[in-house]
């Protein structure tokens, strides 16, 4: 059953890819879509039915090297069945909404084909995506890693005769070589400590590693910290963490139904899960937990406060989901990997379902994604109106905070609320430095959440209508193969948290995760982070009310007040607008020095040395050289009786020479 | 006593007599009316007389008094050189009717040939090796003049013949060196007398030397090379296919032989004279191949080349280095028997034509015999995957591995040259000016070798057919 | 010194001096003529190690057959002897230095000439007792060295098919007598009679 969830999106892929001329584009996208619908299915039946018994389903031997074994096997726990949950069920559902949204895309002339050719990534995505966290050993892990780094270039440079999609991706491939790098070196690393990457293996030696002390370049590194360091770098990479984020919005460009899938469901949370995943490992390293604690507050505190100035609705999305990353990241960081992934499980809901609306609002608006365009729409399309609301209301946070109103045990509130004030309760009750600047961070993060959130339903869908006319008058609900997922999605967004507090991080949490996760003897912050004070744990909530009403003001009340303070903090607004200018500086910094470095070695390293000495060797040396044996063969018998008693004699004199000197 | 003797060298005896009663009956049937025959059945006999060889399991033996001796190491260069000429020959016989030349005496001088080869490859004694070394040179001397009415024919069965005496007159007056200082003539006496010293004494080396150059005369190793490139291109083409593949391995053999079973204790003595000519033979052969414009030209300077590379695993000393000589032998004799199988097809108008600049564009007329040639190429010049890059690959690593570096390091660089003449002809053929084509047709033999050749270079990336364990046994059996 | 010795040194010294005038002379007929000389004294050597057969073969192939043979083809050659001698003179100094140097080197190597134990008796009793050289010769020849026996007549084989096959030609354009076709011929097919008639002719 594993295995047909794992392959049937590659066949699903290879359906749609290779088979569409066959049976015709509109039968083998079903075909694709419907084995997407089987894999979900049965990934709920797994889910639901999983027993708590981690399982390893062999597939193939993949690898026999020295002390090399790997298999290819599914290794299947609590921590896979919810990632197979999490991916298959966006992923079907994009399928179907793909399949309204990519008709008559004007990117491409009529008459193109170009829908299989989707279909065919998404597939492909969503089969190396199962790979990576069906994966029983790091290496399957890592080619799935690579496998979805694929996918997403390919989809990001859809519109490849747009230049900047083309950018896009490459921009997104290059910055995750970055962290990638990152991950390979763990993983050699590991092989070389543990001279395995199982995770068996690898899980087992964690103890041992947290006492090796390891001589890395000119440093002695404690082995854990170092091997996790590693791997973290190649989770930011993936999970658009502070510094290697810059691709994230610029993935954008890429049709919507895949900014839902990948960039803010599945695929920018492999770095969380590979956390969650190496945990046996982290939780023997407090630096890298400490390090992941802080970039984790640190993004999320950054992206949101870039989201508040942004006017791309899809771009705001993507700053909000770089944010909700940093959640989960802290939340990892203080060693509560439970609540990361609830918060995973939650974000992939309402997440995807804020993009597939966005997607929604920018089919309705002819392909308009600047919402200082937008205005008033909920009446025109009043489906995406209200799912929108849900997600936003799922996305701030919105629930009843104090511990009286509770149903048992399970506080009320749409899923974002229970995931999102976990999160932030735990980086309080860890108690140390690092999770106090995080409880800071994630608070004002919250608050400004809420403002951008808010801000962009209320350009989108209240005040006047703004931009083209013409837009505005055909702007109409989009038909039912959209709609539905906004639906089911919003379904979730509502009920997700509540459904699964109490297994994700509540009493139920140690039955539920097994041995999946590994969490310390003396990491008790679960456990602590129900007990917070009643006015920490309600502070987000105050947080989300105050970026509301904020929000409310801007632009329903008195919507010229935005403009003035833009005008009044010119500095801080310019700065978030062009988002601290990470952009500017990497390329001041990297981009240009290592074109130049590239520039100087193309033209003195390649093509005055290298091509030089082989030139002035081809054609100084080697003629010269031929030349000289072609006079010495005359054609003369002579001449060659006098070569052969020549070297005869020199022979024999070297020889008489070095037998004296024996 | 006799009679072990004889089985002993039954396969031998077989071809020798096979080739009186060849002659005999050709002799009596009115000479060359019987030709096409012969031409058939000499193959057969010598395919037959490889596949007995290579599938009798045989212990070490040894005949009259240890002038013979049939090993692992002499089986494994004898069934490369019976089934290398046997191939030759049946390439050869179209040719040689194109172009008037099919007479009865052609086989059966090269069945006289190939039992010297046999006695070279299993000598256990100086006279033995000098023996068969004469038979199967004076046998080649006469083939290479055998266009009679071609002055370059005849110069190069002449030019060949005269160097040839000089080089057997050194390589006796070494025997007699050696004979004078070891008192014996049988390798297990020198060996012996040698006292498993690891430097000879002075008499015994000055007679290597002299042996050395006699022999190296034989695989044409520089610069005792200089006959090859005129007695390979006068020569008709037959000749020079057989010349450039079953005659080199079995001089080969003979040298590891007579180096090892003789000189074996004193490996780091002669190891420096082969590191030099194996040196020598690769440079130039790297640099005169340059510029050629004449195929059968270049083939022979292709060939000092590879000869200096069979050395490199020699100057290993060690029998992962006889091993990759051996192993090395095999390859460049399947390259060129392809490559030639190909050459003896090259004709415009009847005419045989031997300019590389007539492979102009030839992909553009035979698509197929052109993509064999050009693996074949690619493989001449050692390009990855490709088996003749594996083959270099071996003897680099067994030189390296005895130390040689900077000859390692020269061998690379010479490939590196040499690889532009091989590449020259891929350019052509596939880049070239469009011109008069060749029109050549193929014979069914020709192209099977052709193509049985370049399969071989593709295919033995993944197995070598068990070359290779063959080869470690011959090398093993030849040092113990 | 006894007789043996007298003549060992005087055949030594002769076969070295014709020799090295078989290389210097300068007219071909006399290098040969030298030669034979160099063949005489070294049978002379032969018959002084006691083998007498040995020195019969070299005396009557080698100066009856192979000299002669040599001379006939030197008097048939037209050779340029001044070119060649231009071409020695142009050579003679590289020629030399070889020389000296192989010359060197080789007396390094003889200088380590050590005899092995025994090698008077060895050389004393050459035939075994009561046998006559020429049995001895031939008991060896087809016993011990048969293998190399028949080596070597498979080489002069090859060099007999050799000379055949580069040297015989078969002439289509020439007439050859045919003794048969003489002799049967009969005049019924070869002769035709004619009535002339007179004073008309044909």
């Amino acid at each position: 059953m594993e295995t047909v969830i794992l392959f049937g999106p590659l066949l699903g892929a290879l359906i749609a890819g290779f088979g569409h001329r066959l049976l015709g584009e509109r039968l083998a996208i079903t075909l694709a879509t419907l084995l997407l619908f089987l894999s979900a299915a049965l990934s709920w039946w797994v889910f639901l039915t999983f027993d708590g018994q981690t399982q390893h389903i062999p597939i193939m031997r993949w690898i026999e090297s020295g002390s090399l074994s790997v298999d290819w096997s599914i290794r299947l726990d609590r921590l896979t069945a919810i990632m197979l949950v999490v991916v298959t069920t966006v992923s079907s559902l994009v399928h179907l909404y793909s399949v309204g949204y990519m008709k008559d895309d004007p990117q491409f002339p009529k008459g193109e084909s170009y829908t299989p050719r989707f279909f065919a990534y998404l597939g492909f995505f969503t089969f190396a995506m199962l790979a990576l966290v069906t994966s029983d050993n790091l290496l399957q892990m890592y080619f799935g890693w690579e496998g979805v780094g694929v996918a997403s270039y390919l989809l990001i440079g859809f519109y490849y005769r747009k230049p900047s999609a083309n950018a896009a991706a490459i921009k997104a491939f290059v910055v995750n070589r970055v962290g990638d790098f990152g991950f390979a070196i763990g993983i050699f690393a590991l092989f070389y400590l543990v001279d395995g990457i199982n995770f068996s293996d690898v899980f087992a030696a964690g103890p041992k590693l947290a006492e090796t002390q390891f001589h890395f370049l000119w440093m002695d590194v404690n082995a854990v910290e170092m091997v996790t360091f590693f791997l973290f770098i190649g989770a930011m990479g993936k999970s658009a963490q502070l510094f290697l984020h810059t691709w994230l919005p610029d993935a954008m460009e890429g049709p919507t139904p895949v900014s839902a899938l990948i960039h803010a469901a599945t695929m920018v949370t492999a770095g969380v899960f590979l956390v969650s995943r190496m945990s046996p490992l982290f939780e023997f390293a407090p630096g890298t937990l400490a390090f992941v604690t802080v970039i984790g507050a640190t993004t999320a505190f950054i992206a949101a406060s870039i989201g508040l100035v942004q006017n791309d609705i899809k771009r705001v999305i993507a700053y909000s989901t770089m944010s909700q990353l940093g959640y989960m990241f802290a939340a990892a960081g203080v060693g509560v990997y439970q609540a990361a992934m609830f918060h995973l499980f939650t974000h992939a809901f309402f997440k995807a379902m804020l993009f597939l609306g966005a997607g929604s609002v920018i089919t309705a608006m002819h392909h308009e994604q600047d919402m200082r365009a937008y205005g008033n729409l909920r009446k025109k399309i009043p489906i995406t109106f209200w799912a929108m609301i849900i997600g936003t209301l799922a996305i701030t946070g919105v629930g009843i905070p104090t511990s009286l109103m509770k149903f048992g045990d399970i506080p009320i509130g749409f899923a974002g609320f229970l995931s999102k004030d976990s999160i932030i309760e735990s980086t309080y009750a860890a108690g140390t430095g690092v999770g106090q600047y995080a409880w800071v961070m994630l608070v004002l993060a919250a608050a400004m959440t809420a403002f951008y959130s808010w801000r962009l339903i209320f350009m989108t869908f209240y005040g006047p209508e703004k931009g083209d006319k013409h837009a505005h008058e055909h702007a109409h609900e989009s038909g039912w193969v959209m709609t539905v997922p906004l639906i089911v999605l919003a379904i979730g967004a509502t009920l997700a948290g509540m459904l699964w507090y109490g297994d994700f991080v509540g009493a139920g949490s140690q039955a539920f995760f097994g041995n999946s996760v590994f969490t310390g003897a003396e990491n008790e912050v679960l456990h602590r982070a129900h007990h917070v004070p009643e006015l920490i744990a309600s502070a987000p909530f105050f947080a989300m009310l105050v970026g509301f009403v904020l929000a409310w003001i801007f632009y329903i009340r008195a919507p010229k007040i935005p403009a003035a303070l833009a005008g009044q903090f010119n500095v801080l607004y310019r700065l978030l607008l062009n988002k601290y200018y990470f952009d500017e500086i990497y390329d001041f910094v990297f981009t240009q020095n290592a074109k130049r470095l590239g520039h100087f070695l193309w033209k003195r390293g390649d093509g005055s040395v290298i091509d030089g000495t082989i030139n002035g060797v081809a054609l100084g040396l080697v003629p010269r050289v031929t030349r000289l044996a072609h006079r010495l063969q005359s054609g003369y018998v002579y001449h060659y009786a006098l070569a052969t008693v020549l070297g005869l004699v020199g022979l024999l004199t070297w020889m008489s020479i070095s037998a004296g000197a024996n | 006593m006799i009679g072990t003797d004889l089985t002993v060298i039954l396969p031998e005896l077989v071809l020798a007599l096979y080739a009186m009663a060849a002659l005999l009956w050709g002799a009596f049937r009115g000479k060359d009316a019987e030709a096409p025959l012969l031409f058939w059945l000499t193959p057969l006999v010598m395919a037959g007389l490889g596949l007995w060889i290579a599938l009798e399991p045989q212990a070490t033996a040894s005949a009259f008094h240890g002038g013979f001796v049939s090993d692992t190491f002499a089986r494994f260069s004898k069934v490369v050189v019976l089934f290398s000429a046997a191939v030759v020959l049946l390439m050869s016989a179209d040719y040689l009717k194109r172009n008037k030349l099919l007479q009865f005496e052609f086989p059966i001088l090269i069945a006289l040939s190939v039992t010297g080869m046999m006695m070279m490859i299993s000598a256990g004694d100086l006279m033995s090796l000098y023996m068969g070394l004469e038979l199967q040179s004076l046998a080649l001397y006469v083939i290479a003049a055998f266009r009679r009415d071609s002055a370059r024919s005849t110069e190069a069965g002449l030019k060949y013949f005269v160097l040839g005496a000089l080089s057997s007159g050194i390589l006796l007056y070494g025997a007699s060196l050696i004979y004078g200082y070891a008192g014996t003539t049988s390798f297990a006496g020198i060996l012996a007398a040698a006292k498993g010293e690891a430097h000879l004494s002075l008499g015994l080396l000055i007679g290597l030397v002299f042996m050395i150059v006699g022999m190296a005369f034989k695989v044409s190793s520089v610069p005792f090379h200089m006959w090859t490139p005129d007695v390979y291109e006068g020569s008709p083409t037959p000749v020079t296919a057989f010349f450039a593949t079953a005659p080199k391995v079995a001089a080969m053999a003979m040298i590891a032989r007579l180096l090892f079973d003789a000189f074996g204790t004193a490996t780091g003595d002669w190891t420096q004279i082969i590191a030099l000519l194996s040196f020598l033979s690769m440079v130039l052969g790297a640099f005169a191949g340059i510029g050629q414009k004449d195929i059968k030209r270049l083939m022979a300077y292709s060939s000092i080349g590879h000869m200096g590379y069979a050395f490199l695993g020699l100057t290993a000393g060690t029998a992962a280095g006889v091993q990759a000589t051996l192993i090395y032998m095999v390859v460049y004799v399947t390259m060129n028997v392809g490559v030639f199988a190909f050459i003896l097809n090259m004709e415009r108008d009847g005419q045989p034509v031997t300019e590389i600049s007539a492979l102009n564009m030839y992909s553009e007329v035979e698509p197929l015999r052109a993509a064999a040639l050009m693996v074949l190429m690619f493989s001449l010049a050692g390009v990855p995957p490709l088996v003749g890059f594996f083959a270099k690959l071996f003897v680099i690593q067994a030189a390296l591995n005895a130390g040689w570096v900077w000859l390692s390091v020269a061998a690379m660089l010479a490939s590196v040259v040499a690889a532009y003449y091989y590449l020259r002809i891929i350019y052509l053929m596939y880049f070239g000016e469009k011109q008069a084509p060749l029109d050549g047709s193929m014979p069914a033999i020709h192209w099977a070798a052709l193509m049985v050749a370049a399969f071989f270079m593709l295919a033995g990336v993944v197995s070598m057919f068990g070359v290779d364990t063959w080869a470690g046994a011959a090398a093993a059996s030849l040092l113990n | 010194m006894g007789i043996t010795a007298v003549a060992f040194y005087l055949f030594a010294l002769v076969s070295v001096v014709s020799g090295l005038m078989v290389v210097i002379s300068r007219n071909p007929v006399h290098s040969v003529l030298w030669l034979v000389l160099a063949f005489f004294s070294s049978a002379g050597l032969f018959v002084l190690l006691g083998a007498e057969f040995v020195a019969m073969l070299l005396v009557i192939v080698y100066m009856g057959a192979v000299a002669v043979l040599f001379l006939f083809v030197v008097m048939m050659l037209d050779v340029d002897f001044a070119e060649l001698r231009g071409q020695l003179a142009q050579y003679l100094p590289l020629g030399l230095l070889i020389g000296v140097i192989l010359l060197m080197e080789l007396g390094l190597v003889f200088s380590q000439w050590s005899f092995a134990p025994g090698h008077v008796a060895a050389r004393a009793a050459v035939t075994p007792e009561g046998v006559t050289n020429t049995a001895a010769l031939g008991q060896l020849i087809y016993t011990r060295y048969i293998y190399l026996f028949q080596a070597s007549g498979l080489i002069l084989l090859v060099a007999m098919i050799g000379a055949i096959v580069l040297t015989m030609r078969h002439r289509t354009n020439i007439k050859r007598q045919d003794i048969l076709e003489q002799i049967y011929r009969d005049p019924a097919a070869s002769m035709d009679l004619k009535d002339v008639k007179p004073g008309q002719g044909l």
